[in-house]
C-alpha cells in the first residue's frame, strides 16, 4: 500500500465529532471501542480486544530494521456512575475520574447505554441564603433527574455530559476532547503508517482512573519505544490581578505539546529531542508542556517490562474534564503532522545513542 | 387540545432577556395574532393581545399576564478575548462554570450570535480567597472559541448573554430547558386562548406577555395601568419539590397548578379559582405567599386605583438554572383552568366580589 500523508479534512472532523459525542466513562468504553474497531479493521494486520477492553492494533511495516513503536491514546473519559435510586426519576451519582464538583451543576447529562437525558439541577437561587451561596454544593447534595416517569435508568449506569460537538471559527467546542482527539489522531496514523515502523496502536481504557489499560497494553506489545497521544490542559487565561500568567501549562495555538516531565513520567530525553528536531526540520510549530503535575499513559508504559523509553505529545485544550473543552483545529493538525513526520524518521539508531 | 410542545420548544430556543424581549415577543405575537382580535405593544415592550367578549359594551375585562423575559447575563469587559459578566436577574454563579451560552454580539455589522461557554479559570488564575469554594460571578469568564482580535471586533461591553441549553424532553411528560420561567406560563396562556376559540366568553380578555418581570416588574406595572382591567391574573412558575427542595415553599411536580393565597391575591378570586378547579377535577394545590408574591401580581394589584388580582403557578424545578424542569401536563392544566375561568365570568361578576368577613 502506498504511503499517504495523513491530513485532517471533513471526514476526520466528522469522526472526531462522533467520538466526542460518544459516551465512554472509564470502565465502560464500549461505544468508543466499537467506533475504533470499525475504523481500524480494514487497515490493520491484527486487532485484539484484551481482558480490560483495550483495542490493540498491529500494523506491520515492510522495510528492514523497523522500529517497533507503540502509540497510545485512551478511549475513556471522566464521567459519572449512578449509585442510588431516590425514586421518582431522581438518582444519586458518583464521579469517575478527576471532576471538579463546582463544574457539574446546571448541566444536561446522558445516562446509560440508551443515552437517557437527565439534568443536574440546583436548588433555586430564591430558596438559598447568601451564606449558602458562598459554599460550593457538595456532591452528596447533587442528583441526576431524568424526569418523573419510568425512564430505564438503573444503579451502575454511567453518565456523561450531554454536550454536542461544535466547530466555531478556529476552534472545536466539545466534551471529552481528552482524549478523543488522541484517538482520532491515532486512527489516522493507523490508516497511513509509514513502512519503516511496526506500529503498535493501543486504544486504551481506564486512563482517567490510574493508567490501567496502557499498563497491560505495553506488556502485550513489548515495543522499542512508546508515545502517548493525549490532550493536555491549556491554562492560558488572564490572571485575576492582571499579572503575567507564568503557569499556563500550554497555550492554545502554539502547536503540539511535547512533555518533558510530569507527575508520572520523566520523558526519554532522546525522544524529546527527536520530536523537537523533527518539528523544527518540518516547520511544524510545537511547544514544551510546562513541567509539573498531571500525567499521561506514558507514566504506566515507561515502567513496564524492562523499561520502555517513552514520551507524550498532547493537543492543548482549555477546560479539561468539564462539560465543554476548547481546542484549536491548527493544534490538532500540527500534532498529526508532527507524529507522522516523526514516525517516518524513526530508526533503531535513535535509541542506540546515550540518553543525555 | 393541540400539542403545545413544538411552540414551547421554539420559545425555549429564543433569546429574550429582561428589557430585550423582541426575539421572544415576535414568536408570541405570531402565535397569538390568529387567536385574538387585536395586538399591540406597550411602551416598555409588553405584548398586549385583546380577544373581545360577546357581552354588551362597555364590557368588563380580565387581564392575564405571563412575563416573557428571561434572566441572563451581560458583558462587562473584554480581556485577551475573554468576556467578564454581570447578571440580569437572579443568577446563582454556582450553576455557571461549564454552562453553554449564546453571546448576542453587536460589535460590528457582521456580528451575530456567538456560541460560547462560561469558564472557571484555573486555580492559579483566581484570587487565593476563592480556594475550593464557588467562583464568584466577577471571576468567571466566557470563552467563545475565537481569537482575541476577533472577539474585540465582534463583542461589545453591554452585549447580552443567554443560556444556550437545548430544550430536552425527559421521562414522565417533563421537559427541561432554560427560560421555562416563564415560557411555560406563556404556553399555558396560549392553550387558554386556543380553548377560548370554541368557548363563549362575555368578558374581554387581555392576554399580556409582560416585559422586565425578572428585574423591575416594569412591564406589569405599566401594562396594568394601560389596559386598566377589572381583574388581573398573573401566571408564573413556582418551586417544585425536588432534590434539596422539600419545604412548604415547594409543590409536587406534575400534580397540577398552584393557586396563590396571600396579600397580593384577592381572596374572592382565590376562592372562585379553587371552586372551579374542584368542579373541573383539575388537581391543584394552594401556594401560600405570606408577603410579596414574586410575580406580576405584586405590581398589577396596585396599578391605578388598584385591581383584584390572582396568581396561578406552574411548579418548576431548579428555577433560574440552565436546566429548569416542568411537567407538560401542568402547563395544559393551567391553560385549561384559565380558559374555563374566563368563560365562567358573568357580566355582573364584579358586583359579587365580597370580603369573606
Amino acid at each position: 500500500m502506498a504511503e499517504k500523508t495523513p491530513t485532517i479534512g471533513t471526514s476526520q472532523i466528522k469522526l472526531l465529532e462522533k467520538l466526542c459525542n460518544a459516551c465512554a466513562v472509564s470502565g465502560d468504553e464500549g461505544e468508543v471501542r466499537q467506533i475504533v474497531l470499525k475504523e481500524v479493521k480494514p487497515f490493520a494486520d491484527d486487532v485484539q480486544v484484551d481482558a480490560l477492553g483495550n483495542v490493540l492494533v498491529t500494523k506491520k511495516g515492510s522495510g528492514r530494521n523497523r522500529v517497533r513503536v507503540m502509540l497510545d491514546a485512551h478511549m475513556d473519559e471522566v464521567g459519572f456512575m449512578i449509585v442510588a435510586d431516590d425514586g421518582d426519576g431522581i438518582f444519586r451519582f458518583e464521579t469517575v475520574g478527576g471532576l471538579d464538583v463546582r463544574q457539574l451543576v446546571g448541566k444536561l447529562v446522558l445516562v446509560g447505554k440508551n443515552n437517557i437525558p437527565g439534568v443536574i439541577g440546583a436548588r433555586a437561587i430564591h430558596l438559598t441564603t447568601e451564606e449558602e451561596r458562598r459554599k460550593k454544593i457538595p456532591l452528596d447534595q447533587l442528583r441526576i433527574d431524568v424526569g418523573p416517569g419510568s425512564a430505564k435508568v438503573k444503579i451502575g449506569d454511567r453518565a456523561t455530559f450531554a454536550t454536542r460537538f461544535k466547530r466555531v471559527g478556529p476552534s472545536i467546542l466539545a466534551k471529552a476532547i481528552d482524549d478523543r482527539i488522541g484517538v482520532v489522531t491515532l486512527i489516522e496514523l493507523v490508516k497511513s503508517a509509514p513502512e519503516n515502523v511496526d506500529l503498535c496502536a493501543a486504544f486504551s481504557v481506564q486512563e482517567e482512573i490510574g493508567l490501567r489499560g496502557a499498563k497491560v497494553a505495553a506488556h502485550y506489545f513489548n515495543p522499542d519505544l512508546a508515545i502517548a497521544l493525549d490532550a493536555t490542559p491549556a491554562n492560558d487565561l488572564p490572571a485575576y490581578d492582571g499579572s503575567e500568567n507564568v503557569t499556563y501549562n500550554t497555550k492554545l495555538g502554539s502547536g503540539p505539546a511535547i512533555y518533558t516531565t510530569d507527575a508520572g513520567t520523566l520523558s526519554d530525553p532522546r525522544l524529546i529531542r527527536f520530536l523537537a528536531e523533527t518539528a523544527e526540520a518540518a516547520g511544524i510549530p510545537y511547544q514544551f508542556r510546562q513541567p509539573g503535575s498531571g500525567g499521561t499513559d506514558a507514566g504506566a508504559i515507561h515502567k513496564q517490562l524492562a523499561g520502555i523509553p517513552a514520551v507524550s505529545v498532547s493537543v492543548p485544550h482549555r477546560y479539561t474534564h468539564s462539560a465543554v473543552s476548547i481546542s484549536r483545529m491548527d493544534d490538532w493538525k500540527h500534532t498529526l503532522a508532527l507524529l507522522y513526520a516523526g514516525l517516518k524518521k524513526l530508526t533503531p539508531g535513535l535509541l542506540a545513542v546515550d540518553r543525555k | 387540545m393541540t400539542d403545545i410542545l413544538p411552540f414551547l420548544k421554539t420559545m425555549l430556543a429564543a433569546p429574550g432577556l429582561s428589557a430585550y424581549e423582541s426575539p421572544i415577543m415576535l414568536l408570541i405575537r405570531e402565535k397569538w395574532t390568529p387567536l385574538v382580535d387585536q395586538v399591540s405593544l406597550s411602551r416598555l415592550g409588553s405584548l398586549h393581545a385583546l380577544k373581545n367578549g360577546v357581552g354588551k359594551t362597555p364590557r368588563p375585562s380580565i387581564m392575564i399576564t405571563t412575563h416573557m423575559d428571561a434572566i441572563g447575563m451581560m458583558v462587562t469587559s473584554i480581556k485577551d478575548g475573554f468576556l467578564h459578566l454581570t447578571n440580569i436577574g437572579g443568577v446563582d454563579a454556582r450553576v455557571l462554570p461549564g454552562t453553554q451560552v449564546t453571546v448576542h454580539a453587536t460589535g460590528s455589522s457582521r456580528s451575530k450570535d456567538l456560541p460560547g461557554v462560561v469558564v472557571q479559570p484555573p486555580v492559579k488564575m483566581l484570587p487565593p480567597s476563592v480556594g475550593e469554594g464557588p467562583v464568584p460571578l466577577d471571576q468567571l469568564l466566557v470563552d467563545v472559541g475565537l481569537l482575541p482580535g476577533q472577539v474585540a471586533q465582534r463583542v461589545r461591553v453591554g452585549d447580552l448573554v443567554s443560556y444556550a441549553t437545548e430544550p430536552t424532553e425527559l421521562a414522565g411528560d417533563a421537559i427541561s430547558g432554560h427560560s421555562l420561567d416563564n415560557r411555560a406560563s406563556v404556553a399555558a396562556l396560549t392553550i387558554a386562548l386556543e380553548e377560548l376559540q370554541s368557548k363563549t366568553h362575555v368578558w374581554d380578555v387581555w392576554a399580556v406577555a409582560t416585559s422586565q418581570e425578572e428585574v423591575t416588574l416594569g412591564g406589569a406595572y405599566t401594562s396594568a395601568f394601560e389596559v386598566r382591567p377589572d381583574l388581573a391574573v398573573a401566571v408564573d412558575v413556582t418551586h417544585a419539590k425536588g432534590p434539596g427542595a422539600t419545604d412548604w415553599l415547594t409543590h409536587p411536580l406534575g400534580k397540577g397548578p398552584c393557586l396563590g393565597f396571600g396579600p397580593n391575591i384577592h381572596p374572592y378570586l382565590y376562592k372562585k379559582f379553587n371552586e372551579l378547579a374542584d368542579r373541573l377535577e383539575i388537581p391543584h394545590e394552594t401556594e401560600v405567599m405570606p408577603r410579596m408574591s414574586g410575580t406580576d401580581a405584586y405590581a398589577m394589584q396596585v396599578a391605578a386605583e388598584g385591581i383584584p388580582t390572582m396568581v396561578v403557578s406552574i411548579p418548576l424545578r431548579y428555577m433560574h438554572t440552565p436546566v429548569e424542569v416542568v411537567a407538560v401536563k401542568d402547563i395544559q392544566r393551567a391553560g385549561r383552568l384559565l380558559a374555563e375561568f374566563i368563560a365562567s365570568l358573568e357580566p355582573d361578576f364584579m358586583s359579587k366580589i365580597t370580603w369573606d368577613e
